[in-house]
């Protein structure tokens, strides 16, 4: 065996070392400076994650075929670390808290491992490697929900999450079934040229099957249902994992299948399926949103909405199309992550997690509630800040194809854009107009180094990426590289 | 460099301004920040008049001066382009008197002044980067830029029903920009028949190749979007909560500048860029704003909130913007522009006004007020001039803006449009009504409230920026062939474009 191959998968063997060192060192490390291991497993990965930007990589495929690194996996896999990275930080205070103690190794352990399993989902170019590894990345998710034993919401969460994952892996590898059926490989290039011109409805049925599977792990509606009650039970660095990086990875590797896989049969087969999913998680993500008091259940619906936005990106099926999707994941991410921190951090520090509590914020902690100002305006994309320049480019980007239902549905991602705003601001309205209620807003606190460190990021990030316009022209040559692979 | 062109300093100035407040430690030194920073502005805007002018009487007869582009997001051929034509001087220079007097009508602001103007000058940014963008994205960002702030600025320092204006005012303005953004695509998805997309205005109005059928969708599109901003009937239900609400000089700003933002970007990107269906739609939102003016006048009648009356006499004059410029002639467009300006700076006058007489009386009901002439000479007088400017007396802005509107409209030939301007002009009878219905009850008379008695004329700050205004005021109506000159040229193209059909 030629072992020279595995050189083309730097970003697991470096992912790999991370998370050898991080079981090294808390398995053998005395107990005395067992309290570092958090810091220890942030400054491995930072190293990582930086040493990741300025690496230079090469092109090329692995077993056969069945990994492959393009400029664009690559890429993508920067920006979830990025987002791994705001986690790990976030996650210090938490995970260094009493009763974590114990388990605090197997945490950031499980944490690595399932973001090793996303790597894999990204880079597949088979689909059994791809099951491979969307198990990997869901079934320790499981256990890092539960992580909380001694609250019951946890555990109900937990339980939640483990049923929706292997159900719908068994709908997805059902659907697989379908496909091998019809084609006879499990291989991205050899399914694409036997479903061309296919018109059968097994073909039909079979996306059905598939779509369906991947849709539960982004939280599609009608596949949404798992969502806002595993948000609300997990613990918040967990949810705020789940909510960006678990749904980044999932959508950069459902635009693979969909266009690499399925792209000949684009207008026969999946192009309406798709429509109606956008246009359904869209709305019915917004319109539940309104409802929510409660700040995790909140994000979890709008992060449901935010997952029909970056559908848009792959009805466009070119390189314009992808690069907008890996651009809206990044900035959903630092959005999204600057949200769950102030989150977290209130958290922490009060146990509060309803809207009624951030009433009056404004005049307590000014700047927590900055932060969570911006996120909100990004999420909801108000310029200057980054949201807008994803939600532009993402619209566009579905637009180029030109025909006249992309109007009619982009028209409807618009002027869901007003609904959400509108839940957005009421987030902003607490923090800054309300008046506190009877027990009087949060007192002044002083949020740990970690978090205030991985609120500068974010808040630096939502304020930069979309004014710095060579990370999108950066994202989009790797998209455009990578496309002639891609189609 | 991009430090280079000059127009980049109207985002630059508020930048840094508001750089500087973020580093104010407390309101005296907001004060100043915010002085220096409107006066610098100030200077830039007439330094910018006046260099425009000679390159203009040197003979640079290209449709935009200054011109410079930086390329933004390569892979779009988006660029920053900057450049502007003499209607774009203009309302730059409307921008910067309003600011200016702004500043000194939220002297007193309280509380958080420092987040006030804060928010007042991120407004101000998308405001003035609005006016000299002439890539779409850009605009469309500076326009974005510009609304936001309405939702604090009015949420945590307005009066009244506050969280209701202020939601519905950023909603459907939110709602409007959708609209505008679908339009943006689309035009740039259509902009050039031989595959070089871009967003460039000159360029997209240049090669003139959105095809017509296109051009019905995207038309009405950003018409809408911008004719919200406009206050165009049925669209127009925010603007009055949200003035009654807002504090005095964020009413001022809205109505001053950012309702001109509307016009402006009808005028400059749905005619402009699309001609034709320009040409064949106007008489829909012809009919639209027509009722704008009429109906906005005849709720002004009806109102007892200082407040309310203005911002549907708003709805009134904004509504004649909108309908001079679906006129498609050079003589009413000029008037359109006229009238922005002049409804800016009058509006803004009274807004003015009206929140330095709130601030002493604590009402702003109509019929609690009486006799105030007597008390307060300076503010009732300068409340006189506004009405009497706003109402269209020769010698002040408004007489020559309606008057060239109307000239303008009644060119039309046909019975259609000589009806509606007949009807249109009606609003001008109205609008008498009003005003001298309130200055009679409220100023003139006996003393309603003898706890008034005990009330003060405006001092200092008040009388500097009611002053400046009222000068901008007189100044236009005395001289409106010095602004007819800086404007006229750039008619121009549009008129040939529209004329192209």
């Amino acid at each position: 065996m030629d072992y020279s191959q595995f050189l083309n998968m730097p970003q697991e063997i470096g992912l790999l070392v991370v998370f050898l060192l991080v079981f090294l060192y808390d398995t053998f490390m005395s107990k005395k400076v067992q309290n570092a291991l958090p810091v220890f497993t942030c400054v491995a990965f930072g190293l990582f994650t930086i040493a990741n930007l300025f690496f230079a990589y090469e092109e090329g495929t692995i077993f056969g075929g069945m990994f492959e690194t393009t400029q664009a996996t690559v890429a993508i896999k920067a920006i979830l670390n990025i987002g791994m990275l705001i986690v790990l930080i976030q996650s210090i205070k938490w995970a260094n808290s009493e009763y974590m103690t114990v388990r605090r190794g197997e945490f950031y352990e499980l944490l690595l491992i399932t973001l090793f399993g996303m790597y894999f989902m990204i880079s597949a170019r088979h689909f059994l490697m791809f099951v491979i590894g969307l198990e990997t990345a869901s079934l320790p998710l499981a256990a890092l929900i539960a992580f909380e034993k001694n609250r019951y919401e946890s555990h109900e969460a937990a339980a939640k999450y483990m049923f929706t994952a292997i159900f719908s892996s068994a709908v997805f590898m059902m659907g697989l079934s379908f496909v091998y059926a019809l084609s006879g490989s499990l291989y991205f290039s050899d399914i694409a040229l036997s479903v061309m011109g296919e018109k059968s409805t097994m073909l039909i049925v079979a996306l059905a099957f598939v779509i369906a599977g991947v849709g539960f792990k982004l939280s599609l509606v009608p596949f949404h249902l798992w969502t806002a009650d595993v948000y609300q039970g997990a613990p918040t660095p967990v949810t705020g994992y789940l909510s960006v990086i678990s749904k980044g990875s999932a959508a950069f590797g459902f635009m693979v299948i969909l266009v690499q896989v399925f792209g000949s049969v684009y207008d026969m087969a999946w192009e309406w399926m798709l429509y109606a999913l956008i246009v359904l998680t869209i709305t019915l993500g917004n319109l539940f949103a309104i409802r929510q008091r409660n700040m995790k259940r909140f994000l979890a619906f709008s992060s449901v909405s935010q997952a029909g936005y970056i559908m848009l990106g792959i009805i466009s099926a070119n390189a314009l199309g992808l690069g907008s999707l890996m651009y809206y994941v990044l900035v959903y991410v630092l959005s999204n992550l600057a949200a769950f921190g102030v989150i977290g951090a209130i958290e922490n520090k009060t146990g509060k997690v309803m809207m009624a509590d951030y009433n009056g914020l404004r005049s307590t902690n000014p700047w927590l509630s900055f932060a969570m100002m911006l996120a909100m305006f990004s999420l909801a994309g108000i310029p200057p800040f980054a949201g807008f320049f994803s939600k532009f480019f993402i619209f566009t980007s579905a637009l180029s194809t030109g025909s006249v239902a992309l109007y009619v549905l982009v028209l409807i991602a618009l002027l869901n854009t007003i609904i959400s705003l509108y839940y957005y601001l009421l987030v902003v309205k607490a923090m800054f107009i309300n008046k506190p209620g009877e027990e009087g807003a949060i007192a002044p606190f002083k949020s740990a180094c970690s978090e205030r460190l991985a609120m500068i990021v974010c808040v630096l990030g939502i304020i930069l990426v979309g004014i710095v316009s060579c990370i999108y022209s950066g994202l989009i040559e790797a998209a455009e590289s990578s496309v002639t692979m891609f189609m | 460099m991009i430090w280079e062109n000059i127009l980049i300093y109207f985002v630059v100035i508020p930048v840094l301004t508001l750089a500087g407040l973020a580093i104010c430690k407390n309101i005296k030194q907001v004060r100043a920040v915010s002085i220096v920073g409107a006066s610098a502005l100030m200077v830039l805007g007439v330094y910018v008049l006046i260099e425009f002018l000679q390159l203009r009487a040197a003979g640079n007869v290209e449709e935009m001066l200054f011109r410079g582009d930086w390329s933004w997001f390569e892979p779009l051929n988006i660029k920053l382009s900057l450049g502007v034509d003499g209607i774009s001087v203009a309302m730059l220079l409307l921008s910067c008197v309003i600011v200016f007097a702004g500043v000194f009508a939220s002297w007193n602001m309280d509380p958080l002044p420092r987040e006030y103007f804060m928010w007042f000058w991120l407004l101000s940014t998308g405001v003035f980067g609005f006016f000299i963008a002439i890539d779409l994205f850009a605009m469309f960002m500076f326009y974005e830029v510009a609304l936001i702030p309405m939702y604090l600025l009015i949420g945590v320092w307005g009066s009244g029903n506050k969280n209701y204006s202020a939601m519905k005012l950023t909603l459907m303005l939110m709602g409007a920009s959708a609209l505008l953004m679908l339009g943006i695509i689309g035009i740039y998805f259509h902009s050039a028949a031989d595959g070089n997309l871009t967003m460039n205005i000159l360029e997209i109005a240049k090669n003139n190749a959105i095809p017509n059928n296109w051009q019905y969708f995207l038309f009405p599109m950003t018409f809408v979007g911008f004719g919200v901003l406009g206050a165009m009937f049925p669209f127009h239900t925010w603007s009055p909560d949200g003035h009654a609400s807002a504090p005095t000089a964020v009413s001022m700003l809205h109505a001053g500048v950012l309702m001109k933002l509307g016009g402006y970007g009808c005028f400059r990107i749905a005619i402009y860029l699309m001609p034709h269906a320009a040409n064949e739609l106007a008489w829909i939102f012809l009919i639209l704003t027509g009722i704008s003016v009429v109906y906005g006048a005849f709720s002004a009648c009806v109102q007892t909130d200082l407040k309310y009356i203005n911002a549907y006499s708003s709805v009134s004059h904004c509504g004649m913007v909108l309908f001079a410029i679906l006129m498609l002639n050079t003589t009413a467009m000029t008037g359109a522009i006229m009238q922005m300006l002049s409804h800016g700076l009058m509006t803004a006058l009274f807004f003015a006004l009206i929140g330095m007489i709130y601030g002493r009386t604590h009402t702003r009901d109509i019929r609690k007020m009486g006799g105030l002439m007597q008390i307060m000479p300076f503010l009732g007088v300068g409340y006189v001039i506004a009405g009497l400017a706003n109402l269209g007396l020769p010698g002040f802005s408004g007489f020559v803006a309606e008057m060239t509107i109307f000239v303008g409209s009644f060119a039309h030939a046909d019975m259609f449009h000589r009806v509606l301007t007949i009807m249109a002009c009606s609003a001008i009878v109205i609008t008498a009504v009003y005003i001298l219905r309130v200055v009679g009850k409220m100023l003139y008379g006996p003393v309603y409230d003898d706890h008034h008695r005990t009330l003060t004329d405006a001092v200092w700050h008040e009388k500097f920026a009611v002053i400046t205004l009222i000068v901008c005021v007189a100044g236009l109506g005395c001289f409106p062939n010095f602004f007819n000159e800086i404007i006229y040229d750039s008619f121009a193209p549009i008129i040939k474009a529209l004329g192209a059909f």
